[in-house]
């Protein structure tokens, strides 16, 4: 597919737009529809777009194993260090109030960093959970 | 449409076929969802059950092989086990309440709290990421966790084979 | 209590059957699993459908709206949603494996093969 000139092109066009969309629909998620898990399914569908169009060792150059596989612990410890954050500054566990003077711009930002982490950790599965399928092949293994 | 298109995937054995009419199904779906409402689910649907299951569907079928086979029994039993199921469910469902009921149970205990409240206390007008990540804050590091588990999981299970036995 | 009342709860069960028709009656495991996710989708169905008022809207609050449709079934419905695609993705993974370890994915030559196996030791 590497050389197929159509998708070559639209692929170039399409996929900084669908990162960048990505980007929109997490940080957007407080004003409209969106949020963490559709921001990670739509970035790790960037992706494997790249993936399908380049081949899967130019994908694996832009986003390497080890970096998806960073990423999939991390979100999940960025949300549970948030919590941590609310006992250290004095409420329970996931308190979002105390992160802040101000309780409402607590809550704000306990939202976006518990928001990022979800979108990490979406991203990196969805994404490694693809490399996993496309990488393991059926008589020959590919790489 | 979707009940065609569900009979459709029911009948069909090319695998190929069922998978691309799963991400149909899954677009009626999604359409449906946002006549109800329901954007944020819509949006997810549609990106989660269009896009992400139809590749790794596809990535399982060329590793696994694209036809089924004919069955060898009739399926008498099965049918009519889901023909008494889809009694019993009818019957059940008459008790529920009517569609778009304001009286409800559904719409009378917390939700409006979360309503009215969610902009005083979050200052984040979309109540469903409020509700998400803040109300139910637990229930989403949950589900994250589960994310987190299912990613192992297939990493676990999926590592490369070593040319000429696989690993145990 | 007309038909249209109750119209999407009937809608809900009749895609509920039918995902589960396929899983108990087909044997082709990646079919089994599609079944199942039909059923999943027909459950966002039963939630979503008694969650919406007609005249409402989106649950986002802006100025001029004051009828919004219900958002708690909305957030239960997203977690669902992922670990639904999370069940998949694992189930898929088994099934490659099965396939490498017995050679196919349908249900028959799997306990077939079971069955000489185990009579030869």
């Amino acid at each position: 597919m590497r050389r197929e000139p159509v998708l070559r092109v639209v692929g170039k066009l399409l996929i900084p737009y669908m990162l960048l969309f990505a980007l929109y629909v997490q940080f957007h998620g407080d004003f409209g529809p969106g949020g963490g898990f559709q921001a990670g399914v739509i970035a790790a569908a960037a992706v494997i777009f790249y993936a399908l169009i380049f081949g899967l060792p130019a994908a694996r150059r832009l986003a390497p194993d080890a970096v998806v596989e960073s990423m999939v612990a991390l979100g999940v410890l960025i949300y549970a260090g948030v919590g941590v954050a609310g006992i250290v500054l004095g409420g329970n566990y996931l308190d979002y109030f105390v992160l802040d003077r101000d309780p409402v711009a607590g809550q704000h930002r306990g939202i976006f960093w518990v928001e990022a982490g979800v979108g990490v950790t979406v991203s990196g599965v969805m994404l490694k959970i693809f490399y996993m399928f496309a990488g393991r092949g059926r008589a020959q293994p590919r790489e | 449409m979707m009940a065609a298109t569900v009979l459709a995937i029911v009948l069909q054995r090319n695998l190929f076929s069922v998978v691309v009419l799963g991400g149909i199904y899954s677009f009626l779906m999604a359409t449906v969802l946002v006549a109800l409402d329901a954007v944020d689910v819509a949006m997810t649907e549609a990106s989660v059950g269009a896009g992400i299951s139809t590749v790794l569907l596809l990535g399982a079928l060329y590793l696994c092989g694209g036809e089924e086979a004919k069955p060898l029994h009739r399926p008498w039993l099965p049918l009519a086990v889901a023909l008494v199921i889809v009694a019993a469910l009818v019957y059940g469902t008459l008790g529920l309440p009517a569609f778009s009921d304001p009286l409800a149970p559904i719409h009378v205990h917390v939700v409006p709290r979360y309503l009215n409240q969610a902009m005083k206390e979050t200052g984040v007008p979309n109540v469903v990421t409020a509700v998400l990540a803040s109300y139910r804050g637990y229930d989403t590091l949950g589900e994250t966790i589960v994310v987190f588990t299912a990613g192992i999981g297939v990493i676990a299970l999926l590592r490369r084979v070593r040319r000429g036995e696989g690993k145990q | 209590m007309s038909v249209l009342d109750h119209y999407s709860y009937w809608i809900t069960v009749l895609l509920m059957v039918a995902g589960l028709y396929i899983v108990i009656a087909r044997g082709n495991l990646v079919k089994k699993l599609i079944g199942l996710s039909i059923f999943q989708t027909s459950v966002y169905l039963l939630y979503i459908a008694p969650g919406k008022l007609i005249g409402g809207t989106a649950p986002i609050v802006a100025d001029g709206f004051k009828v919004y449709s219900n958002p708690l079934p909305h957030v239960l419905i997203l977690t669902a949603i992922v670990v639904g695609v999370a069940t998949l993705a694992l189930g898929l993974a088994l099934a490659v494996r099965i396939r490498e370890a017995y050679g196919s994915i349908e249900e028959e030559e799997i306990l077939a093969a079971e069955r000489d196996s185990e009579g030869r030791a």
